[in-house]
C-alpha cells in the first residue's frame, strides 16, 4: 500500500476543496445574479473542464505556467521555483478543473433563493453584503456543501491533469490515483489492488458521511424540506 | 384636514416595457390608506416596485414629502435601502431559516440591542404574535404569518408603507381584524399606505381613496363614491358591480342570528346584515350589487331572505339588456333587471314596489370615523 501517495491526494483534494470554497461562492454569486451580456462567455469558461479532456486542460496549464510564460517567469522569480511538476502547481490545475463542480450547485442553489427574500432584505435596510451571509448563504447552505463535497471528490479521483501537471514524483506529486496506474505497468495487481480498495472504501465512507450530514443541514431549513 | 401634507407621496412615473406595455402613472397618496385598484396586469405590482425602487422608471419622479426618491431630470435614484419604507409582498417574503423574532428583528440591525429588543416586543405585542416569537414561519398559520410579515414592515417605522394584495387569501373575518389592528398601528402615525389590490370588495373596505389603474395608466382616483360617479369605463364598471354604496350606523347585534342591523344613510330604513366585528353606533358601509336585489308587487311571504321593504319606483331605463330601475325606499336603490321580469311584472314609474335582499348580498365594511373625517 503507497500510504504516500494517499497522503498526498487527501492533501490535495483538501487545499483544492477549501480553495474552491472561497473562489467558487464569489463566482457562483457572480454568474447568478449579474446582469453583463456577456455573462454567458464567463459560464462557458467556467463549464469547460466538463467536457474538455483532461489531458488537454492539463496540457494548457502546463503551457501557462512553464518558464516561457509571463506568469511561469513571474512566479519563478517570486518563489525561487517554478510551478510545474510541484503540489503547487498540482493545486493550481485541480482548482481549475474541479470548479465546474464547486461554482453550479452553489449558483444553482443561488438562483433558488426567492428573489423577494433579497428585495424584502434590501427594503428592510441591509446592504448586499449583509443580505449575502445572513439570506442568501443560510438558505444556499445545501448547495455550497455539495460544491464542496464533489470538488473534493472530483479532486481526489483526478488522473490526467495530474499527469500533466505534476508528472509522477513519488511524495511531491504522485496521488493515489497515479499510484495505482504504476502498479497495474509493473504488474503488480495485488498492490493495485489494495490501493484501489483503500480508495474505494475511504471514498465512499467520506461520501456517505457528508452526504448523512449534509442531510442534517438541510434540515436546519425548512425551505428545503 | 390632513395633519401633515409634506408626508404625502407624490407620484408621475413613466415607464415602457419590452412587450410593449407602458406604465404612466400620476397620483397623490397623503396620510391614511389609498387603495391601487385594477385587473390583473393592470400595473400595479410594477407601480409599486416603481415607488419602492425595485424596479427604475424610464423618467419621471416621485417623492415623499420633501424627500425626492426618484427624479429623472435631477438623476435622482436613491437605493431601495435607503427609502426607509415597509413594503409587504404578496408571497410575505418572510425569512424561512429565521423565526418570527429574527425575522422582525432583521430590519433593526444598526439599533442597540436593548431599543431592538423594546421595538421588537411593542410591535409584536400589537400585532398579537408575540406568543410565536421563537416558532418558524413554517410552523405558524397563514393569518399569523400575514401578522408576522406586517409586523415586521412596520417595526422599522416606515415613512410610507405599501402592500401588495397581502390579505387576498385570508377570509373576510381575519382580513377585517388585520385591517383594524394596521389603522390603530397608523392613528398615531399618520404616513400614507398604499394597498393593491383587485377585489372589489376589498377596495371598499378600506377605501379612504381609490386609484383605479388600468393598462399601465389611471383611470380615475377620489373616494370609492368619486370613482363610482365617474364616467363607466370597463374597470370601474367591474368596481360597480356594487351599484349601491351606502353610509350605515349599526344599531343592534343579533349576536345569536350571526347579524346585526345597520340604519342606511340618514333614512329610517334598516338591513339585516351579516356579524362583523363592529360595535352598534359604529359606522360602516354596506355594498349591495344591484343584480342581488330582487322586485315583488306585493309583499312577499314565506321567504327566507331577512330584509323585505318598500320603496316608490322613479324610474326605468334601458341599457343593452338591462333594464336600471331607481327605486327610492328613504335612500336610493338601483337595481337591475331583465325586460321580460319588467313586462311580467307591469312594471311602472310611479309604482310601489318591495325589494328583498337576502342578508348575505349586503357587503359590510368597517370605516373607522376617525380615519375618514381626515379626509373629508
Amino acid at each position: 500500500m503507497n500510504w504516500p501517495a494517499l497522503i498526498l491526494s487527501l492533501r490535495l483534494a483538501l487545499t483544492v476543496a477549501a480553495a474552491l470554497l472561497i473562489l467558487g461562492i464569489p463566482v457562483a454569486y457572480w454568474i447568478t445574479f449579474s446582469h453583463w451580456r456577456w455573462k454567458f462567455l464567463v459560464e462557458a469558461v467556467v463549464a469547460l473542464p466538463l467536457v474538455l479532456p483532461p489531458t488537454v486542460l492539463g496540457f494548457y496549464v502546463l503551457v501557462a505556467i512553464g518558464s516561457r510564460s509571463p506568469f511561469g517567469r513571474w512566479y519563478q522569480s517570486w518563489s525561487g521555483h517554478g510551478l510545474p511538476f510541484t503540489f503547487e502547481g498540482l493545486v493550481l490545475a485541480s482548482v481549475l478543473y474541479s470548479l465546474p463542480f464547486a461554482v453550479q450547485p452553489t449558483a444553482a442553489a443561488f438562483a433558488l433563493v426567492d428573489p423577494n427574500l433579497i428585495n424584502v432584505s434590501s427594503i428592510l435596510g441591509a446592504s448586499p453584503w449583509r443580505t449575502f451571509y445572513r439570506v442568501i448563504l443560510p438558505l444556499s447552505a445545501g448547495g455550497v456543501v455539495t460544491g464542496v463535497i464533489l470538488s473534493f471528490a472530483h479532486t481526489l479521483g483526478e488522473f490526467g491533469v495530474v499527469l500533466m501537471v505534476g508528472g509522477n514524483i513519488p511524495g511531491a506529486t504522485q496521488t493515489i490515483s497515479i499510484a495505482v496506474y504504476d502498479q497495474v505497468q509493473d504488474l503488480n495487481f495485488v498492490a493495485a489492488n489494495h490501493t484501489a480498495l483503500v480508495l474505494l472504501a475511504f471514498s465512499f465512507i467520506t461520501l456517505s458521511l457528508t452526504y448523512a450530514l449534509n442531510r442534517r443541514i438541510w434540515a436546519v431549513w425548512p425551505m428545503h424540506q | 384636514m390632513i395633519a401633515d401634507d409634506r408626508a404625502g407621496l407624490d407620484v408621475g412615473i413613466r415607464k415602457r416595457f419590452a412587450g410593449g406595455f407602458t406604465l404612466a402613472a400620476e397620483f397623490r397618496a397623503s396620510a391614511g390608506i389609498t387603495i391601487l385598484f385594477g385587473p390583473s396586469g393592470s400595473g400595479k405590482t410594477t407601480l409599486l416596485k416603481c415607488v419602492a425602487g425595485l424596479e427604475r422608471p424610464d423618467s419621471g419622479r416621485v417623492s415623499l414629502g420633501p424627500r425626492v426618491f426618484f427624479d429623472s431630470k435631477q438623476k435622482i435614484d436613491v437605493p431601495v435601502r435607503e427609502r426607509a419604507i415597509g413594503y409587504l409582498f404578496q408571497s410575505l417574503a418572510l425569512f424561512p431559516h429565521l423565526t418570527v423574532e429574527g425575522n422582525v428583528a432583521y430590519g433593526l440591525a444598526h439599533h442597540p440591542a436593548e431599543l431592538r429588543r423594546a421595538r421588537m416586543r411593542e410591535i409584536l405585542e400589537s400585532f398579537r404574535v408575540a406568543h410565536l416569537a421563537t416558532r418558524k414561519p413554517g410552523a405558524i398559520s397563514g393569518g399569523e404569518r400575514q401578522r408576522v410579515a406586517l409586523a415586521r414592515s412596520l417595526v422599522t417605522d416606515p415613512a410610507l408603507l405599501l402592500l401588495d394584495e397581502p390579505l387576498s387569501a385570508l377570509d373576510a373575518l381575519v382580513k377585517s381584524k388585520i385591517i383594524d389592528d394596521l389603522r390603530a398601528w397608523n392613528a398615531s402615525r399618520n404616513i400614507p399606505i398604499l394597498y393593491v389590490t383587485h377585489s372589489p370588495a376589498e377596495a371598499f373596505a378600506l377605501g379612504e381613496r381609490i386609484v383605479v389603474l388600468e393598462a399601465g395608466g389611471v383611470l380615475a382616483q377620489g373616494t370609492p363614491q368619486e370613482v363610482l360617479a365617474a364616467p363607466r369605463h370597463e374597470t370601474v364598471a367591474q368596481m360597480a358591480g356594487f351599484e349601491n354604496i351606502f353610509d350605515a350606523t349599526v344599531t343592534a347585534i343579533l349576536e345569536d342570528h350571526g347579524t346585526m342591523r345597520c340604519r342606511l344613510g340618514e333614512s329610517t330604513l334598516e338591513l339585516e346584515v351579516p356579524l362583523l366585528w363592529t360595535e352598534p353606533g359604529s359606522a360602516t358601509r354596506v355594498a349591495i350589487r344591484a343584480g342581488d336585489i330582487l322586485v315583488a308587487k306585493a309583499r312577499p311571504e314565506g321567504i327566507s331572505a331577512r330584509n323585505r321593504f318598500q320603496g316608490t319606483l322613479l324610474s326605468l331605463e334601458r341599457r343593452g339588456v338591462t333594464v336600471i330601475a331607481t327605486i327610492d325606499a328613504g335612500v336610493r336603490f338601483e337595481v337591475h333587471l331583465t325586460p321580460n321580469a319588467i313586462q311580467a311584472l307591469g312594471l311602472k314609474a310611479g309604482q310601489q314596489v318591495w325589494l328583498i335582499v337576502k342578508t348575505y348580498s349586503c357587503h359590510l365594511v368597517a370605516v373607522d370615523s376617525s380615519q375618514s373625517t381626515v379626509h373629508s
